[in-house]
């Protein structure tokens, strides 16, 4: 029948236009896994394996030692550590700043509370670059270099943290706030009760992000460590990039090591990721 | 200008069935509304007939032509859709030139085509202004321009009065079947509000979980309602359906509601007797219902709702089910917990079948 | 209301009412506090007296005192040779990672956007990325582009020298380690973008006659502008401020020719002490970000399309 054969033709040239999709997604997936894929490889084959031509696309015989060899020789433990517990603290003191100033902007009036907003934005105009050089005398002078202390604190406030949970607070309905205090809810049992609850999204997507923030640092690290106790895994992976710079299998295999919190945190939080990553972005 | 004509035609979504086995024919220049409360398939019939969804099975015709499989843009037919979807980023004017600048008119005649659109909705002093700038209704005129500007073979409309408030919703309502009377154009609307498809189309097509249920003109589909939910739908306030049983009293065939008795209207009995069923449903209009002395249903008032131009009487019968009576002002006024006697002339009367709720009835 | 209250009673109220403003300002201040505290002493505080640390010349001997000397020391770093090529060689950086960037997340959004079988394995393979942090992602290139165990010779690229040691493709195999690793922050931030895009919209123009190509020029792309923009002025901003790619790949080298900014500050407080060059390259970093973001701003913003 006529209609049959007009919609098996539109329905071969549509098929036709998503194979080519399938075909152009899948090559650049290829090209982004590429580099992720070569480490995994790389960690798990023998040294002489990894400079064959052409190079080994899959390893045969697993050289899984790769892994408990990066982690001795690159004090990968420790390095671990000090990063999950910078990044905690960080990320614990991001948000209480930032909760508790949130809750002061969207519910409280006070005088100036306009210009104090304004400041907190303002802090977010600063590159870290230009703090840079003070901050490291300031921390010197607290007698806090080489000290966790010295890692965490210049970080423990951002505005941006500030910015998106009055945000969220300013979207609770009027009728609650009403409602709270109509029955007699304090500040502290409005703010933990309800406000933060309802506002479990943004606060979410903030810890994801000041998370990410905090673990990736790289050049704070730097500069405020001077060896092995204090180092966090970012400064690790150069250190262990020194050692074993002719045991290419065991640096790959701390590449992954370091990676996998993340990539962890990826899949399990995307939502949140997306959402704390886009806030800016996208005038909603 | 052009027909429409959907043959049998059904889609699915998932485990859903959208629309079921739907068949009707639009006339050229001809203004026809679907009707229906929300998820009954209308707007996805709709979409059919644009092009923006396939049919799983069936054929859709504009023209003369078959366009299953064709796309949307390769169908001349212009969309008019709820939330209007304006272009934000370009001007009213270049809203309006958009359909024929991916046709390739020439420049020149877009222009007059514009001017001449743009008139006929009363926009001319608004085209260099971006959508975001405008009211609704002028967006909503925008939209309506950038459909008329191609003068397709179909207008096809979701909806585009739901976002508009009342005094405007009845005055737009007013002008669109004005412009598709000076445009002498085909125009499928969608639409849940039934007085505006009584207003507006020559022909109603109610539609209910997928299939059509009647389709016809607004009186026949109000005077002779094809089943109990068409009968349910159109009308305000809805006809009163009163739960009853067929019984036969010395031979007469005689509708027992509860309370009291009637006996079937002499049409009806043929048809009654052949569908053979004793579960009926009776339907009759508010407006038709008496309070007299020597009616066969008894009843309580329980509310009188006065409009000002008439009465809503609630009624409760003897088993509980409620009747409105519409009254007008200026009689006798009821009181909560008056008894009453119900009546209606034979021909006022609706019988449906108690199981499926078809209508009963003569032809 | 009834009549007029005694005048006594309505002091009163406004008495009460007056302490439980001032308690709630009270309240308002304590809350913001902390945060006012650390952003006075690590951001406000610092960014003045770094600059005005560039007033102060840096012995070359720690122990001695530095010595002011006004706006020469800003003169003679900002007009040497070693800061305009790097002034040179950040620009050329930014120049090679925020185009490469926009269209490769650009590309990568919109062949995600859409309703396929599967889709949802390549959107996380796209956003994986963001997973990696620079060093992580500066480690992996490091070792794939390695002369020896790397994989540029199976490809048929090697270059002589060894392409990170090489001056005329260093900085550009720095950049691609970038794109890489920022491909996935693209991917997220321009995919939201396109899905609030009103499908309706483009549906409409289906309607109205618009092919594919025509719907992805005239109507998802100025729709996407507010995200493109919002990419390019913080893409830059980030490029400006790299730093950990070029500390793990090529140290500022060979010969200086990825010695961008920020490597020219961490030299001169790791290696040269010398704290007033590094807060006058410091102070002209943050200048010069500002004046591009500004003219970004000026020249870009006019052409965003804010919808609704």
């Amino acid at each position: 029948m006529d209609a049959d054969r007009a919609s098996r033709s539109v329905a071969r040239k549509r098929t036709g236009r998503t194979v080519l999709r399938y075909a152009v997604l899948t090559g650049l997936a290829l090209v982004i896994l590429f580099p992720i894929y070569v480490t995994i490889v790389g960690s798990l084959l023998r040294p002489d394996q990894l400079a064959t031509r052409p190079p080994q696309l899959f390893p045969t015989h697993p050289l899984w030692q790769s892994y408990s060899r990066a982690w001795g020789a690159g004090h990968l433990g420790r390095y671990l550590f000090n990063s999950a517990l910078v990044s905690a603290v960080i990320v614990l003191g991001q948000l209480a700043t930032s909760i508790v100033a949130a809750y002061a902007f969207a519910f409280l009036e006070f005088p100036l509370k306009r210009t104090i907003f304004v400041t907190f934005l303002a802090t977010l105009m600063v590159p870290f670059e230009v703090t840079l050089v003070t901050n490291l005398a300031t921390i010197v002078s607290l007698g806090w270099y080489d000290t966790y202390a010295g890692l965490a604190v210049p970080f423990l406030a951002t505005g941006f943290g500030a910015f998106l949970l009055r945000q969220a607070f300013l979207g609770i309905p009027r009728d609650l706030q009403d409602a709270a205090a109509l029955d007699g809810y304090g500040h502290w049992r409005f703010m933990t009760r309800v406000a933060i609850p309802l506002a479990r999204p943004a606060v979410a997507a903030l810890a994801v992000f000041s998370f990410l923030g905090a673990w990736n640092q790289y050049l704070w690290p730097l500069l405020i460590t001077k060896d092995d106790r204090l180092r966090t895994v970012q400064i690790g992976l150069r250190q262990l990039r020194a050692v074993s710079l002719d045991q290419v299998n065991v640096t790959f295999a701390g590449v992954i090591i370091v990676s996998l919190p993340l990539f962890v945190l990826l899949v399990v939080f995307q939502k949140q990721l997306v959402r704390g990553l886009t806030a800016g972005a996208v005038k909603g | 200008m052009g027909r429409v004509a959907l043959e049998h035609v059904t889609k699915r979504f998932g485990d859903t069935v959208a629309v079921d086995d739907v068949s009707f024919e639009v006339d050229g220049h001809e203004f026809v509304v679907l009707l229906g409360p929300s998820g009954c398939g209308k707007t996805t019939a709709l979409r059919m007939v644009a092009g923006l969804d396939e049919p799983d099975s069936g054929t859709i015709r504009i023209g003369e032509r078959i366009v299953n499989g064709v796309e949307a843009k390769d169908r001349d037919v212009a969309m008019v859709f709820q939330s209007y979807a304006l272009y934000p980023h370009l001007s009213v004017r270049k809203n309006i030139e958009f359909p024929l600048r991916t046709r390739r008119v020439p420049s020149q005649e877009r222009g007059a085509l514009v001017v001449q659109a743009a008139g006929a909705l009363g926009l001319e002093g608004l085209l260099d202004r971006r959508p975001g700038q405008l009211s609704g209704g002028q967006r909503q005129r925008v939209a309506l321009a950038r459909a008329i500007v191609r003068r397709p073979e179909v207008f096809l409309m979701d909806e585009p009065l739901s976002n508009l408030d009342a005094k405007l919703r009845v005055q737009t309502r007013a002008e669109l079947v004005e412009l598709q009377r000076r445009l002498e154009a085909t125009v499928i609307y969608v639409t849940h509000d039934q007085v505006e498809a009584m207003t507006m189309g020559h022909r109603i097509a109610v539609m209910d979980a997928g299939v059509l249920q009647q389709i016809g003109p607004p009186q026949a589909v109000y005077d002779r309602p094809a089943n109990l939910f068409v009968a349910g739908f159109i009308g305000s306030p809805p006809m009163n359906t009163i739960t009853a049983r067929v019984s036969n009293r010395d031979g007469q065939p005689t509708i027992e509601v509860p309370g009291g008795s009637v006996p079937v209207p002499s049409p009806l009995a043929p048809a009654l007797h052949r569908s053979a069923t004793s579960e009926v449903v009776v339907g009759v209009r508010p407006e038709h219902l008496r309070m007299a002395s020597d009616g066969f249903a008894p009843a309580t008032v329980t509310v009188v709702e006065s409009l000002g131009h008439e009465l809503h009487v609630i009624c409760r019968l003897t088993d509980d089910q409620m009747v409105i009576v519409r009254q007008a002002v200026g009689g006798a006024v009821p009181h909560e917990g008056d008894a009453v006697s119900l009546s209606a002339a034979p021909g006022d009367l609706h019988l449906f079948d108690g199981g499926t709720g078809a209508r009963i009835g003569a032809g | 209301m009834t009549g007029p209250e005694p005048v006594g009673q309505s002091a009163s109220i406004r008495l009460v009412e007056r302490r439980r403003r001032v308690r709630e300002a009270g309240l308002g201040y304590v809350l913001v506090l902390p945060s006012l505290v650390l952003f006075a002493a690590f951001v406000f505080y610092p960014f003045i007296h770094t600059l005005y640390l560039g007033f102060y010349r840096t012995p070359p001997f720690p122990g001695l005192p530095r010595h002011y000397v006004g706006l020469a020391q800003y003169r003679s770093v900002l007009r040497s040779g070693a800061f305009t090529s790097s002034i040179a060689t950040t620009l050329a950086f930014a120049a090679m990672t925020v185009p490469a960037s926009l269209v490769l997340g650009t590309a990568l959004a919109l062949l995600a956007h859409a309703r396929l079988r599967g889709i949802g394995v390549y959107r996380t393979i796209f956003s994986s990325t963001v997973a990696t942090s620079v060093a992580v992602a500066s480690v992996i290139f490091g070792t794939l582009l390695n002369p020896v165990v790397g994989f540029l010779p199976w490809l048929g690229l090697q270059t002589a020298p060894p392409i990170l040691e090489n001056p005329s493709w260093a900085l550009v195999a720095v950049a691609v380690t970038s794109v890489w690793q920022s491909a996935g922050l693209a991917f997220i931030l321009i995919s939201s973008g396109l899905q609030s895009i009103p499908d309706d919209l483009l549906e409409a123009a289906q309607v109205d006659g618009a092919n594919s190509w025509t719907r992805l020029w005239r109507v998802t792309l100025p729709m996407l502008t507010p995200t493109l923009f919002f990419t390019v002025v913080v893409g830059s901003i980030v490029a400006f401020q790299a730093f950990g790619q070029i500390d793990l790949l090529t140290q500022g080298g060979p010969i200086h020719r990825t010695n961008v900014l920020t490597y020219a500050i961490y030299t001169a407080i790791r290696q040269d002490n010398d704290e007033g060059r590094a807060a006058v390259l410091t102070a002209a970093l943050f200048a010069i970000t500002l004046v591009l973001t500004l003219i970004q701003v000026r020249v870009l913003e006019r052409r965003v399309h804010y919808g609704r």
